[in-house]
């Protein structure tokens, strides 16, 4: 048993989420999906109706109080996005959709570019669909070549694999911080020193990272950084994507329109200064000021703390999981994330996932839109448990209990 | 019986249980009972596409009457299959492209119908009824 002096209460922190408190099919609500979204607390839902009920307007321009207002907070949570990952510049700080536009952004810019027919790009066998799809469209489109650092038993990527691979024809590698099916934290430091020394840039898919690690990104020398807010208590359809400023000034804006201009005319357009020219057309204003309470919140709870409290439960997790006749673990890397993948001798996935549902223990199955990771292995895909903040023991033992309910009822 | 009686009938029985876990343990009884394919009849052309778990489905014309045979990777879309094919198969191809299934709301199982699942069910239907329709034509 793992024994460790809570330090946050976590009793309050979900009293912070009031979803957390219903019944699902009759039973407490058990949500263990977090990789794949985060729940809010209510700071996050009271910033975007504060917003909307006091400070709604557009954004830049405007020289309206309400447009002063809107502006300045967001800007204020840009700023506070450059602080959350240690950039040097708001220059730096794109505002996205999601992780997936971050990546769209740079292969359709940066990409098209500056890599050119006979280059390479090396992405990994961890990845999700969406760095993995980018950079084949891009690939097919520039007769580039893909390279992908395979993923050993453990699910860890094989880092001799990896340096064989580095050559001065590989002008990017993007990979992934934290893997989301498996919950592998990948070595990333390495990765980018390694690829600098052949001249490479480095795409760093901080999805899943970014809610559990601390991320600095100067002391990463990562080139680029993409994350969604949504995975880390924040709202869905805002993201952030970071960029070195002398490489973001080199790149071709990625989509045209009001905001990302200097000045128009038929003959010939400006550009806007960064971050701006990557911002084109009225942005997600209210979930981006809703981000800057996300980050507040795990602030306030330090996300040492927050990461402590998800290592015990990890590893309470393993542990009962572990004693379950038939389960594997799909993912035994040293270094992981609350994220627990596993199957079941003779069970599919989603058999599993329809059961802990009536259960009201709300898990994800399937692919987790890593298919070639799940090829890997040679599995249809598994059942993911994956923990947040306001996640408890008491639940661990609910899923635990869930998984032997299941069993009986289907072998 | 008519394809409504079959659904009537379903829902009947599903009156007796009371709780999820009996309802769930009786479907995954069904699930092992329906004979499912022979692996060599599991090609790219009989399988729909769900996003989980495959589902195979496979047509013939018997007489007048439409013959389904299916089959899941995943026992609980196996049960709820085979309740599908007890509902449609051997009817003509005019009662199953007009038929309502209702069945599956009043047993609470509609849930699994919701192209959300990707469970393949959904799909599964609309191939059902594709397949009549098809059928249907053919004959007029
Ligand atoms: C590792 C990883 N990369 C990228 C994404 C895509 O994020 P989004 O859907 O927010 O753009 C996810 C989301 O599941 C992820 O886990």
């Amino acid at each position: 048993m793992t024994t460790i002096t809570e330090i946050l209460d976590i009793q309050a922190i979900r009293a912070d989420f009031p979803i957390l408190n219903q019944e699902i099919n009759g039973k407490k609500l058990v949500y263990f999906d977090n990789a794949a979204t985060t729940q809010k607390p209510t700071s996050v839902i009271n910033a975007i109706s504060h917003y909307y009920n006091f400070d709604n307007a557009n954004i830049h321009r405007g020289i309206h109080t309400l447009a002063e207002r809107a502006t300045r907070d967001f800007e204020a949570s840009r700023e506070a996005v450059r602080d959350f990952i240690g950039a040097s510049s708001i220059e730096e700080i794109i505002f996205t959709s999601g992780t997936t536009q971050g990546i769209n952004l740079v292969a359709s810019t940066f990409g098209r570019k500056f890599i050119k027919e006979g280059d390479e790009i090396i992405i990994s066998g961890l990845e999700h669909h969406s760095n993995i799809v980018p950079w084949q469209m891009l690939c097919e489109e520039k007769g580039i070549k893909l390279k992908v650092i395979p993923v050993t038993d453990l699910g860890e990527l094989n880092m001799e694999a990896y340096q064989n691979m580095l050559s001065e024809k590989v002008k990017l590698v993007s990979v992934n911080h934290v893997s989301n099916s498996l919950g592998t934290i990948n070595p990333v430091k390495d990765i980018i020193d390694l690829a600098h020394s052949f001249g490479a840039k480095v795409l760093i898919d901080g999805a899943q990272a970014s809610s559990h690690l601390n991320i600095d990104v100067q002391e990463l020398d990562a080139d680029f950084y993409a994350f969604s807010a949504h995975k880390l208590y924040g709202p869905t359809g805002i993201g952030v994507l970071y960029g070195k400023k002398e490489i973001l000034n080199a790149m071709p804006p990625y989509m045209g329109g009001g905001e990302m201009i200097k000045e128009v005319t038929f003959e010939k357009t400006t550009y806007n200064e960064l971050p701006y020219k990557f911002e084109a057309g009225t942005p997600n204003i209210a979930d981006v000021v809703a981000l800057k309470a996300a980050l507040e919140y795990i602030a306030f709870h330090g996300k040492e703390n927050i990461a402590a409290h998800e290592d015990m439960l990890l590893h309470y997790a393993t542990e009962q999981l572990l004693e379950i006749d038939g389960l594997k673990i799909i993912g035994q890397a040293k270094e992981k994330v609350s994220v627990i993948s596993f199957v079941m001798d003779g069970i599919h996935p989603q058999d599993i996932g329809v059961l802990l549902d009536n259960q009201g223990i709300a898990v994800r199955t399937g692919h987790h839109c890593t298919q070639p990771l799940m090829q890997r292995f040679n599995i249809v895909g598994t059942t993911r448990a994956s923990f947040a903040v306001y996640n408890t023991t008491e639940e661990i033992d609910r899923l635990v209990a869930g998984i032997h309910r299941v069993k009986k009822m289907l072998l | 019986m008519t394809i409504n009686e079959t659904q009537d009938e379903i829902i009947e029985e599903f009156e007796l249980f009371d709780d999820w876990a009996d309802k769930y343990e009786y479907i995954i009884d069904l699930g092992k009972k329906l004979k499912g394919f022979p692996e060599e009849q599991k090609t790219e052309e009989n399988i729909i596409k769900g996003c989980q778990s495959r589902v195979w489905l496979n047509a013939r014309q018997e007489n007048e009457n439409l013959i389904f045979e299916a089959d899941s990777e995943a026992i609980i879309v196996k049960g709820l299959v085979n309740m599908l094919i007890r509902v449609l198969s051997g009817h003509t191809p005019k009662e199953i492209a007009e038929a309502d299934l209702y069945f599956m709301d009043k047993i609470g199982m509609s849930s699994h119908l919701a192209q959300t699942r990707s469970n393949g069910l959904a799909s599964m239907v609309k191939q059902m009824k594709n397949y009549a329709i098809v059928y249907g034509s053919i004959k007029s």
